[in-house]
C-alpha cells in the first residue's frame, strides 16, 4: 500500500496523471472497507484529504456550486441547501450514520457509483452537472451521463470529480419528494431509493421529474412517465396508469437485500404519493 | 510521509510508522489508548467512535494519514474514575452499560450530540446514537442515561466535554481545568 499525498488541487492532478491506476480517496467510508478487507493489497492510493480546494458550497443567482469535498454532514445542515436544494439536504442526511455523514462525501459518493447511492435520485431531479478536472483541463458530465453501469463511471484515466453544479429553479415546484426505503433508519443500503419534483399549473402537471436508485444497474429518470405526464390533469386513472409504466423504467432484482416485487411496489407508492392529490411534498 | 502530527486527547503526538494504518489501531497500540473498541471494522457499529475535531467519525475507517493535524478525542477524555463526566455518571446510575463493549462509542457519540445543543427527546437521542449499536440490546437503558446526563449537565450549566468552549451552556462553566490523561 502506497499513499500519495497531495497538498493541494494541482498537486493532486499531476500525481494523479503521473499514477492513473492509484484509488482517489476522500472520506474513505467506503475504500477503507475494502482495505480492511484486504482487497486493496499492492494499490496505491491518492489521499485527498489534504485539500483545502473542492470543500466549498457557494450559492450563485442561477446555481448552486458543491464541493466534491464537502461531507454529507456539511450539506444536510447547510442553510441554502436546505432552502433551495431540500432533497439534496435530505438523501445527504439519509447516508449512514453521524459517523459516516461526517466522513463520506459527495465528490466520493458519486465516483464509487454504487446502485444504492443515496444522493444520486436527487442529484438527478436537480439536473446537477458533474465538474470533472484532470491536469489537462475541466468539463461538465451532466449527472444522467456520469454512470456506465455499477460502479462504474465515465471518468477518463485521471480525471477527478471537483465538484457538482446545480441549476437553481426559476419557480420552485409545488411538490417535492425524497424517499429512502431500507430494513432501518440508519447504516442502512437501500432497498431503493427516490426523489420527485412537481410543477402543476392550472390543474395540468408542466412538469415531473422523478428519478429512482436501487432498482437498476446505475440511477433511473422515469422518462416515459414523466413525458406521459406533460400536460395531463392528475386524475387517478393517470395516476394509476403512471404506476403500472413504472415496471418498463426500472429493472429491480431479487437481492441479499429485498425482492423485485417489493421495490416495484415501493415506488409505485412513492410516485402515487407525489401525484395524488392532497399530498404535500 | 511517515510521519503523522495530530493532537489526541488535547496533546500533540506523532506518529510513524505505516500511513495506512487504522487510527483504531494508532489509538489502541501505539498510544494505549484501549477505551477505543474494534466491533465490526467496517464503520457499521460504532464501537470504535471517536471525535475528529468534535465530530463523531469510525476510527476503523480512518486511515492515519487523513488526520494530519487535528484533533482526535477519545473516551479517555470525558472523564476520571474520580471524576466522572455526566454521562459516564448517568451510565452508571441508569444502567447504560451492560457488557460495555459500546459504551466508549456511545458516550462520545452521545457527547457530540449534547454539545452541540443536541435534542434531548427519545427520538433525537435515538437518531444522534443511530451509527452505534449495541449487541445486549439495552438501547432504552442507553437513552435514559443520555437523557439523565442532559439533565444533570442543565441545572448547573456544566460544560459537557474537554473542548466545549464554545457553547452556550459552557459558557458558564465553573471551568473543571484540564482534564486529558492520556
Amino acid at each position: 500500500m502506497r499513499v500519495l499525498r497531495p497538498m493541494n488541487a494541482e498537486e493532486a492532478l499531476t500525481l494523479y496523471a503521473e499514477h492513473p491506476s492509484a484509488l482517489p480517496m476522500a472520506g474513505g467510508t467506503d475504500l477503507m472497507v475494502a482495505f480492511n478487507g484486504g482487497r486493496l493489497n499492492g494499490r496505491e492510493v491518492l489521499d485527498l484529504s489534504a485539500l483545502k480546494e473542492w470543500t466549498d458550497i457557494e450559492f450563485l443567482p442561477d446555481r448552486a456550486r458543491i464541493g466534491a469535498l464537502c461531507t454529507h454532514a456539511r450539506i444536510e445542515s447547510h442553510p441554502g441547501v436546505l432552502k433551495r436544494l431540500p432533497l439534496l439536504a435530505q438523501a445527504c442526511a439519509s447516508v449512514g450514520a453521524i459517523q459516516i455523514r461526517n466522513r463520506g462525501t459527495l465528490g466520493g459518493n458519486l465516483a464509487n457509483a454504487s446502485p444504492a447511492g443515496d444522493s444520486f435520485p436527487a442529484l438527478a431531479v436537480y439536473e446537477a452537472q458533474v465538474v470533472a478536472v484532470s491536469a489537462q483541463g475541466g468539463r461538465t458530465i451532466p449527472i444522467r451521463e456520469l454512470f456506465a453501469g455499477v460502479k462504474k463511471t465515465t471518468l477518463q484515466p485521471g480525471e477527478l470529480i471537483a465538484g457538482v453544479e446545480v441549476p437553481l429553479f426559476k419557480r420552485e415546484p409545488q411538490r417535492a419528494v425524497f424517499r429512502k426505503v431500507g430494513s432501518r433508519r440508519a447504516q442502512t443500503i437501500s432497498k431503493a431509493v427516490a426523489a420527485g419534483l412537481l410543477w402543476v399549473r392550472a390543474g395540468k402537471v408542466e412538469e415531473l421529474r422523478f428519478a429512482l436508485g436501487s432498482v437498476a444497474p446505475t440511477v433511473r429518470r422515469a422518462a416515459k412517465i414523466e413525458e406521459f405526464l406533460r400536460g395531463r390533469a392528475l386524475s387517478e386513472s393517470v395516476v394509476e396508469q403512471s404506476c403500472a409504466m413504472l415496471e418498463e423504467e426500472i429493472s429491480p432484482i431479487d437481492d441479499v437485500r429485498s425482492t423485485r416485487a417489493y421495490r416495484l411496489g415501493v415506488c409505485r407508492g412513492i410516485l402515487r404519493a407525489l401525484l395524488s392529490s392532497g399530498q404535500k411534498g | 510521509m511517515n510521519k503523522v502530527s495530530f493532537t489526541v486527547n488535547g496533546k500533540k503526538r506523532d506518529y510513524r510508522g505505516e500511513p495506512f494504518k487504522r487510527l483504531l489501531d494508532v489509538l489502541r497500540e501505539d498510544f494505549r489508548l484501549t477505551g477505543v473498541k474494534e466491533g465490526c471494522g467496517e464503520g457499521e457499529c460504532g464501537a470504535c467512535t471517536v471525535l475528529l475535531d468534535g465530530k463523531p467519525v469510525n476510527a476503523c475507517i480512518i486511515a492515519v494519514c487523513q488526520v494530519q493535524g487535528r484533533a482526535v478525542e477519545t473516551v479517555e477524555s470525558l472523564g476520571t474514575p474520580t471524576r466522572l463526566h455526566a454521562l459516564q455518571k448517568a451510565f452508571l446510575e441508569e444502567g447504560g452499560a451492560q457488557c460495555g463493549i459500546c459504551t466508549p462509542g456511545m458516550l462520545l457519540a452521545a457527547a457530540a450530540h449534547l454539545r452541540e445543543g443536541g435534542k434531548t427527546d427519545e427520538d433525537s437521542i435515538r437518531a444522534a446514537l443511530g451509527g452505534n449499536l449495541c449487541r445486549c440490546t439495552g438501547y432504552q437503558h442507553i437513552v435514559r442515561s443520555v437523557q439523565k446526563a442532559a439533565e444533570l449537565l442543565r441545572p448547573r450549566g456544566r460544560d459537557c466535554g474537554a473542548r466545549a468552549a464554545k457553547s452556550p451552556r459552557s459558557a458558564r462553566s465553573s471551568g473543571r481545568g484540564k482534564r486529558d490523561r492520556s
